[in-house]
């Protein structure tokens, strides 16, 4: 197993302020909008250094959406920002029809989301977004594991030319990915060669699959960790190279188990290449309040939950 | 000044088109279309700088319109075709498989004129405030135009914007309500009253101008004019203006019937006799 390490934790939303930052140091078209979370969503520094590419809307994301679409008309590349929530299934008809059927050049920046946002609760805790948007035709769907990966995604869909979900989060985590590489939309990280299992993790949880990993391979089990950060288009050359090899597969990720990362293999993989696949999700049920590491083992997003799924799809492939 | 006479006779045959495409396709909007006949001559053939036979999505230094209420498509896809935009014999294809113009206007099948897709309801003013916003950026000096439909007033979002573009000074967008008082169910004023509509819209700081003859093509282009002069003056700009759904056909007017229903082939005939072939039918 690939040993990781990491000097600090950071949140990934500042990872998304920094790249937002140096995106408007950079790029004069990129411009920045935002509904009443300026400091939550870490766009200060922009806001600071670009005043007159900055929208403060208010609090009105429908409005944010179509202000947003509106703004690609002249050349400009508009990022929302607010909370997951109120970024999909609050203006889902406006990014439908005013964003995506209209092809319109937006990148909805999208922090807080899944369980992790912690005492909050359930309503602010959206655990369905990632369905939400990856079922909108040609949407990009993209959910970076830490902070230098959510900077780098941010910079690098500046530079793709179409409609984008960014989906980060509000906990501080291990910042381990290095600051140089460089964020491909679409292509998916190999973490760890393994030969037992694959785990495909998304998010916040890329690094409970590396500690999982690291306790697998104590007990004699190789697993081949990716880190899949964008969900739509998915990396099936990847996934499909990687379970020839392994036989099973493990998705893990912080979302419903309907409509996520593990819905994307299934389908792909049930078409392709059927294979044992368990699922680290939540299955069927809303969040509540808590701590961000106790709601994360209460619903069955930690490493362990990992691990027990890796043994569970290793038996069924033995089978 | 615009040839008055022309603009009427243009009128006409857009008129034609637009019972002609609902009609072929026994589906579509003509109430709502033929209502807004004088605005879209007056915007497309004497307001707005554009030119049709240069579309870009950008339309840098053109004046831009969005069309907010999508539904009245026919009115819209006449207009641009008979300015230049795109074949007039497209106008055929209407609601058809395989057409670029699609029931509601869309930019998916890259039909030039629209920028944006309408069609569910209260979302083109947000639109249109983000393409004025880009236009102040770029140190663009042209306009925006945007048109609604009262009934679309219902939608939250239509205020949402309209907060926006008061307290952000965007006043280079000249909107329009189609302030003809009908609406899918009935009359607005008993499906969901707008109240006082000219009170509203300056509560939320906008400068309002009243047209009580939207269907009067030289009183459409004053109300225009007044408008322009009043951009870059620190408000949106608000037109309301009152016109006849159904105008133009006896049997369509002073009801909401004909909101989103097409005519068979006697009411067809019938509406044709009442419109003179101006131009050349497609």
């Amino acid at each position: 197993m690939k040993k990781y390490t990491f000097t600090e934790k950071k949140d990934t939303r500042s990872g998304f302020g920094a790249g937002l930052s140096e995106l408007g140091k950079t790029n004069p078209n990129v411009v920045a909008l935002c509904a009443d979370l300026t400091g939550s969503l870490k766009m200060d520094a922009f806001q600071k250094e670009h005043p007159e590419r900055f929208f403060q809307i208010g609090i009105a994301e429908a409005n944010m959406m179509g202000i947003a679409a509106g703004l690609t008309i002249g050349g400009k590349i508009p990022f929302t920002g607010t909370f997951a929530n109120f970024s999909t299934g609050r203006v889902y008809d406006q990014i439908r029809q005013s964003i995506a059927y209209s092809g319109k050049n937006v990148k909805i920046c999208a922090s807080h989301a899944g369980l992790t946002l912690g005492e909050d609760g359930a309503t602010h805790q959206i655990l369905e977004d990632i369905g939400l948007m990856k079922m909108l035709p040609h949407m990009v769907v993209i959910n970076p594991c830490d902070y230098n990966q959510t900077k780098a995604a941010t910079i690098a869909i500046a530079a793709y030319d179409g409609p984008v979900y960014l989906r980060f989060g509000r906990p501080t985590i291990p910042n381990f990915t290095p600051a140089d590489q460089k964020f491909e939309i679409g292509k998916a990280v190999m973490l760890n060669e393994g030969t037992d299992v694959t785990i495909l993790a998304t998010g916040h949880l890329v690094w409970k699959a590396i500690e999982a990993g690291e306790a697998l391979a104590a007990k004699g089990i190789s697993a081949e960790i990716i880190n899949i950060h964008t969900i739509k288009p998915l990396d099936t050359d990847a996934i499909l190279k990687s379970v020839l090899k392994t036989k099973c597969v493990v998705t893990a990720e912080e979302h419903q188990m309907n409509g996520g990362l593990g819905d994307s293999v299934a389908q792909f993989l049930s078409r392709n290449h059927p294979t044992p696949q368990e699922f680290v999700a939540v299955n069927d049920s809303f969040g509540e309040s808590g701590t961000p590491d106790e709601l994360m083992k209460k619903y069955g997003l930690d490493s362990v939950d990992i691990i027990k799924a890796v043994e569970k799809v290793i038996s069924r492939k033995n089978k | 000044m615009a040839n008055i006479e022309a603009l009427k006779k243009l009128s006409t045959q857009v008129r034609r088109d637009i019972v002609r495409m609902v009609h072929a396709v026994s589906s579509g909007h003509p109430g709502g279309s033929l209502g807004c006949v004088e605005y879209f001559v007056a915007l497309y053939k004497v307001v707005m700088k554009h030119d049709p036979k240069a579309f870009t999505m950008d339309g840098k230094n053109d004046d831009l319109f969005f069309l907010s209420n999508g539904h009245i498509s026919p009115v819209f896809y006449s207009v641009l075709a008979r300015c230049g935009y795109f074949p007039i014999d497209e106008l055929k294809t209407f609601r058809k498989l395989n057409s670029r113009l699609q029931g509601h206007p869309t930019t998916h099948e890259g039909l030039p004129g629209v920028r944006i897709a309408s069609g569910s309801l209260g979302q083109g003013m947000s639109v249109a405030i983000g393409a004025a916003l880009a236009k102040k950026l770029n140190k663009d000096n042209a306009i925006i135009y945007s048109l609604h439909g009262d009934g679309e007033l219902q939608e939250g979002q239509i205020w949402e914007a309209a907060m926006y573009a008061a307290a952000n000074k965007v006043d280079n967008l000249i909107s329009t309500v189609d302030y003809n008082g009908r609406q899918i169910d009935g009359d607005v004023e008993t499906v969901l009253s707008l109240g006082n509509l000219k009170a509203k819209f300056e509560a939320f700081g906008w400068t309002v101008l009243e047209n009580k003859n939207g269907n009067d093509i030289e009183k459409v282009i004053a109300s225009f004019n007044e408008a322009k002069n009043l951009v870059g003056k620190g408000k949106p700009i608000m037109i309301l203006m009152e016109t006849e759904m159904g105008m133009g056909i006896d049997y369509m007017m002073g009801t909401h019937k004909w909101h989103g229903s097409a005519p068979n082939d006697d009411q067809l005939a019938k509406a044709l006799l009442q419109l003179e072939e101006t131009e050349k039918d497609y």
